[in-house]
């Protein structure tokens, strides 16, 4: 984890409510897709945790949903404007076990730490699927920039604007892979941890104190005992869940 | 003894800065950040005798200067705190460390105080009277002087450190909460614990926390727990910790005109991982600007 100070290269709407953040600053502490930041904001007292969508040698990008007065304040900033970040939060994803033909889901705003993953996993010749799953046509986002990563990329939207009508199970169903990847709302994680036919991983969130083990805010039951989801999630492999519902 | 030094109890701190507890795990956390031996001590987090998870989540909600939050002392239990976590402190930490003790019964708090008691590395056993007492009919320890007072009592019986009383904000009279346990024979009393608090979620109507309730702290709660440590520190004779929304040098020197001997900082940590390496590195240039030569001077300096 470190501490610094970003100047906001890029801040841009995607769609009505999620938007590209662009931050410039010193990336070093973050080493695995899917780990975190978290982002001081002025006269709000808790920082904002949001996953890492790309990085470059000194660069970072995030994208969010204007959902709360965080969220909102962030989407108002401007170029040039800077930012206290926290990074390097979080174990995040484990490309080790991919195999040759891993699936990467994405649901909403669970799709970001997805571009990250899959360009890595890309990287080291994989033949990557990506899922991403949304509401509707208007609320896609990033299903070029997948494409032109070399992914292949299927859509889904829950009613049927787009792509595959449903949910991103009713695409994996299809699929023959060697092992999943996915972020998304828990509903969605409940629903590919049963239909998946694979080992895999997911990303949990949860609400955070400090992001970094400090405070036990965000501690959660596994079948291999309690962990912070900031701290040895927010990734966790599907043999140690425990559905607490 | 330096420019910033205190004794608390009879041992000397270099500076008054204290992480608090809850705030600051057992330590390691905060060593991967910076040297914590620049640190006066520091209050581990609240252990109890046997291991809990806590409460259901969400745990924690936002407020304006402040958060509450409702983690239900989740610890591994005072054999694990032992057996695991002192042993990994002491690699990353060369002080006496205050052992922050709870327990939902008398007996509870004098085992884990008696077992604690037995380690080298524990400076002070501050104990937070503010647990539900399980056969006291869920009120809590510290709302009540006699119960305060009994489980001062007890643990004293086991130990030959200095125990200071962590004390709830959540009273009418606290000075008679503060004075029951210097009779009972408490070395210190620190304040103030987190206060009761509430958050409604406007779009689900239903509490922002699984609990319902949780314990408010931060910088909005600061001039009460000023307030609060005023009042003590004049109405008893042992040394005083303040706490409560501390979280800048001068927010120390506020504290320690009001009668702290030492300042232990809260939830400022979750926020600013190193706001109490700065705040003590800030502490010399506030102390000129201020024309204060030694902190340990202006304890209690309030006119």
């Amino acid at each position: 984890m470190k501490q610094g100070i970003f100047e906001i290269m890029e801040n841009t709407a995607l769609t009505e409510s999620v938007f590209k953040m662009v931050l410039s600053g010193d990336v070093s502490s973050i080493t695995a897709p899917g780990q975190f930041v978290n982002i001081q904001l002025d006269g709000l007292f808790l920082r904002r945790p949001i996953s890492v969508c790309d990085l470059g040698e000194n660069t970072l990008t995030i994208i969010y949903k204007a959902v709360g007065k965080g969220t909102e304040q962030m989407s108002r900033m401007q170029p040039g404007e800077k930012l206290d970040v926290l990074t390097g939060l979080g174990n995040g994803y484990d490309l080790t076990v991919a195999g040759k033909r891993p699936v990467l889901l994405g649901g909403g705003v669970g799709v970001p730490p997805m571009y990250l993953l899959a360009k890595q996993l890309l990287d080291q010749g994989k033949k990557v699927t990506v899922i991403l799953g949304f509401n509707t046509e208007s609320e896609i986002f990033y299903e070029k920039e997948f494409m032109a990563l070399g992914a292949d990329v299927i859509v889904t939207t829950v009613d049927g604007s787009r792509g595959i009508k449903g949910f991103v199970t009713d695409a994996l169903k299809m699929l023959d892979y060697t092992y999943f990847y996915t972020c998304g709302p828990e509903p969605m994680l409940k629903a590919v941890y049963k239909a998946s036919t694979t080992s895999g991983q997911m990303s949990f969130e949860k609400r955070m104190g400090c992001g970094f083990g400090a405070c036990m805010g965000c501690s959660c039951k596994t079948l291999t005992g309690y962990k912070r989801i900031c701290k040895e999630g927010p990734v966790m492999r599907k043999e140690e869940i425990l559905w607490e519902d | 003894m330096g420019r910033l030094s205190v004794e608390l109890c009879g041992i000397t701190l270099d500076n008054p800065v204290i992480p608090a507890s809850g705030t600051f795990g057992y330590g390691y956390e905060y060593a991967d950040l910076y040297d914590i031996n620049c640190l006066g001590t520091f209050s581990f987090k609240g252990t109890t005798k046997e291991p809990r998870f806590g409460n259901p989540t969400p745990r924690i909600a936002e407020c304006y200067a402040g958060m509450i939050n409702a983690v239900g002392l989740q610890n591994p239990g005072v054999e694990k705190v032992v057996a695991e976590e002192l042993p990994k402190l002491k690699k990353c930490f060369n002080k006496p460390v205050m052992a922050n003790i709870s327990g939902f019964g008398v007996e509870e708090y004098a085992y884990t105080c008696e077992k604690l008691d037995r380690e080298e590395q524990v400076g002070w056993l501050e104990v937070n009277v503010s647990c539900p007492n399980v056969h006291g009919g869920g009120m809590s320890f510290g709302t009540d002087p006699k119960a305060a007072a009994e489980v001062t009592a007890a643990v004293k019986k086991v130990t030959t450190k200095p125990v200071i009383v962590k004390l709830s904000p959540n009273v009418t009279d606290i000075v008679s909460i503060a004075k029951a346990c210097e009779d009972a024979g408490a070395d210190g009393i620190s304040l103030i614990n987190t206060m009761l608090g509430m958050r409604i979620d406007l779009r689900t109507r239903k509490p922002v926390i699984a609990n319902k309730m949780g314990g408010f702290s931060g910088s909005a709660i600061f001039p009460v727990a000023v307030r609060m440590v005023y009042q003590v520190a004049n109405a008893v004779k042992i040394p005083v910790v303040g706490m409560g929304g501390v979280s800048s040098a001068e927010d120390v020197i506020e504290m320690m005109l009001a009668g702290a001997t030492a300042v232990e900082v809260g939830a400022a940590n979750l926020v600013n991982p190193y706001v109490c390496k700065q705040i003590i590195e800030d502490l010399p240039a506030v102390m000129d600007k201020y024309r204060i030569n030694t902190l340990s001077e202006i304890i209690g300096g309030v006119k």
